[in-house]
């Protein structure tokens, strides 16, 4: 009895411990996202106060306006609009068709080119980057979307991976049921595997939204002109801008970029999870 | 092979070769091609401008007399070496932590993972003013609470790439989420078992948490090494390489090269040598892993 009862106590007091430690860390995280947001709200005069002040007195919401305006931020937003939506519809098109052929047709050299295909997720990028920018150069496609659009409607292999890993799971009786039925491959592909891989495909618009919205190298590479950069680019030459000063300002622009991308988390948190435990863990 | 295909057969094939097309194509001009190319780059002046010029080996007898080149190896291997362990361990413990039956758990997740869907120049952005010495909130939290004088972060050679590998352990959230799916995967029939034969946590985490955790560890241990070389977006916004070349990372070395010197050949040179340096690694852990790595023989459901 006094065993169990000595047992029981420090079942409780591991699981304490483990909510504290869960409950700290979680508050280690949140400071700077919680940072940020106070600091964009600050007053010009209050950013360089010590000690810091955790909450402005006065939430300046107007610093949104303020830092939105300084940049064309319009022209940014749109620009980045445009890149992202074409790189999802080509990332989309491309993937599932690709991902459909590696999953479902058998065919001689198909196990030694998905080697290939996995393997090329190895292979660091900078290989590739000089002649692949020599070669938009030749195209006279530099300082156009083009570079940062048109390689994605190739498929990307980690998007045909992870398709594929889904469409593993539906039974292939069902694609030979439709078969005898007189449904060709491409009708199986449209009526039967894309309805059902629904929340695949879009665990892939997600990812490959959050990539092309947050990407940094390659729109620096491609993109010169005032008028044709994109939000991250801009960001990174505000800080130029403002002689790194107004930190306020600076924080409000960071929060407005990343919004898209928290919203999207927020209510798409599932697509998130699943597409980081498929690839992770099946690879 | 010369099994004899039948028209349906043959059909299928051809499908197959339609379907992945796209890939095959993109393959071609994206990445296989240039790789080759890059490698023929590496042996050339070469500026984008004029057509590549035949220099023979003196790329890379350049790179190895090279200190930026030697400069950027022991800073990128000093932030991998240190971030890629210390990642995985706090949130392979953090996972384990959560997979302890607790409350809240889809709340903790999305904490944890909130992080990593700020972009990097925002992140970057950010932690410049977390780490701003006189400012920032990070010196502030060390003096009021251990009354430590914090260093001067990211404009100290000593201190910048610690600063970066702080900054790093803020996006783990990707890895607590592999982990703690795969541990939810671990049958509790095994822990019970150990249970009944008297086996404490210690144990119960050494013999069975790790061993059924170690195919997920490997993988992300070759996929946190290969990302941790291709660290390029905080070092261009936040140091420019500096103070003193203290956080010139290998890819931003790279980009200088290529993009701001026009030294294409140089630069086509710099990144072979990091292809190499990946594909050595990568086998070495590959080989490596029939040590330490345990997979299921037979394994039921």
């Amino acid at each position: 009895m006094y065993l169990l009862r000595s047992k029981r106590k420090r079942e409780v007091l591991v699981k304490s411990f483990v909510y504290v430690v869960l409950i700290v860390t979680s508050i280690i995280i949140l400071i700077p996202i919680f940072w940020m947001i106070s600091t964009a709200l600050k007053e010009d005069s209050e950013v360089y106060l010590f000690p810091p002040e955790w909450i402005p007195k006065n939430p300046q919401f107007g610093n949104f306006k303020r830092a939105l305006t300084f940049i064309p931020f319009g022209r940014y937003f749109a620009n980045t609009s445009i890149i992202t939506f074409a790189t999802m519809v080509g990332t989309l098109l491309s993937s599932s068709i690709v991902a459909y052929g590696f999953a479902r047709l058998r065919a001689r050299g198909r196990d030694v080119l998905f080697m290939i295909l996995l393997s090329t997720m190895m292979i660091p990028p900078q290989v590739t980057m000089i002649p692949v920018f020599a070669l938009f150069k030749l195209l006279n496609w530099t300082d156009t979307f083009k570079p940062l659009i048109i390689p994605n409607f190739f498929g990307g292999a980690f998007f045909i991976f992870l398709l594929r890993q889904f469409y593993m799971t539906i039974p292939i009786e069902l694609d030979d049921a439709a078969k005898i039925d007189g449904c060709s491959y491409l009708g199986i592909f449209s009526r039967i595997i894309l309805p059902l891989t629904k929340p695949a495909l879009a665990t892939v618009a997600i990812f490959s939204f959050m990539w092309s919205w947050n990407d940094f190298m390659d729109p620096l590479i491609y993109l010169n002109s005032r008028d044709k950069l994109t939000l991250t680019l801009a960001l990174n030459r505000f800080t130029g801008m403002y002689g790194m000063t107004a930190w306020n300002l600076l924080m409000a622009a960071s929060l407005v970029v990343a919004l898209p991308c928290f919203v999207l988390f927020f209510f798409a948190q599932r697509y998130f999870i699943q597409g980081i435990v498929v690839t992770g863990l099946k690879g | 092979m010369k099994t004899k295909m039948g028209p349906m057969a043959k059909k299928e094939e051809l499908y197959f070769y339609l379907c992945i097309s796209p890939w095959i194509i993109g393959f071609l001009i994206f990445i296989a091609g240039p790789i080759f190319a890059s490698l023929f780059f590496s042996f050339c002046n070469y500026d984008v401008v004029t057509s590549p010029d035949w220099v023979g080996i003196q790329n890379y007898k350049r790179l190895f007399s090279d200190p930026l080149f030697w400069q950027s190896l022991k800073v990128t291997s000093y932030y991998s070496l240190v971030s890629v362990p210390l990642g995985i361990a706090l949130s392979l413990i953090i996972a384990i932590l959560l997979n302890q039956n607790i409350r809240g758990l889809a709340w903790f997740r999305t904490i944890y993972y909130m992080p990593s869907v700020i972009s990097g120049v925002a992140v970057s952005l950010l932690w410049m003013w977390i780490f701003n010495p006189e400012f920032g909130i990070l010196n502030f939290l060390l003096w009021k609470l251990f009354h430590i004088q914090g260093p001067a972060w990211l404009m100290s050679e000593e201190w910048v790439i610690p600063a970066l590998i702080i900054m790093s352990l803020w996006g783990i959230g990707g890895d607590i989420v592999i982990y703690l799916a795969g541990l939810q995967g671990i049958p509790t029939e095994l822990y019970e078992a150990a249970e009944i034969d008297g086996a404490n946590s210690f144990n119960k985490f050494l013999n069975i948490t790790i061993p059924m955790m170690s195919p997920v560890l490997l993988f992300t241990l070759i996929m946190g090494i290969l990302n941790s070389f291709q660290v390029f977006t905080q070092a261009y916004v936040m140091t420019g390489g500096g103070p003193h070349y203290a956080s010139l990372f290998y890819v931003l070395y790279i980009y200088q090269n290529a993009f701001q010197f026009f030294s294409m050949g140089y630069a086509s040179a710099l990144s072979w040598i990091l292809f190499l340096i990946m594909l050595a690694l990568t086998a070495l852990i590959f080989k490596s892993s029939p040590l330490w790595v345990y997979y299921e023989s037979t394994r039921e459901r």
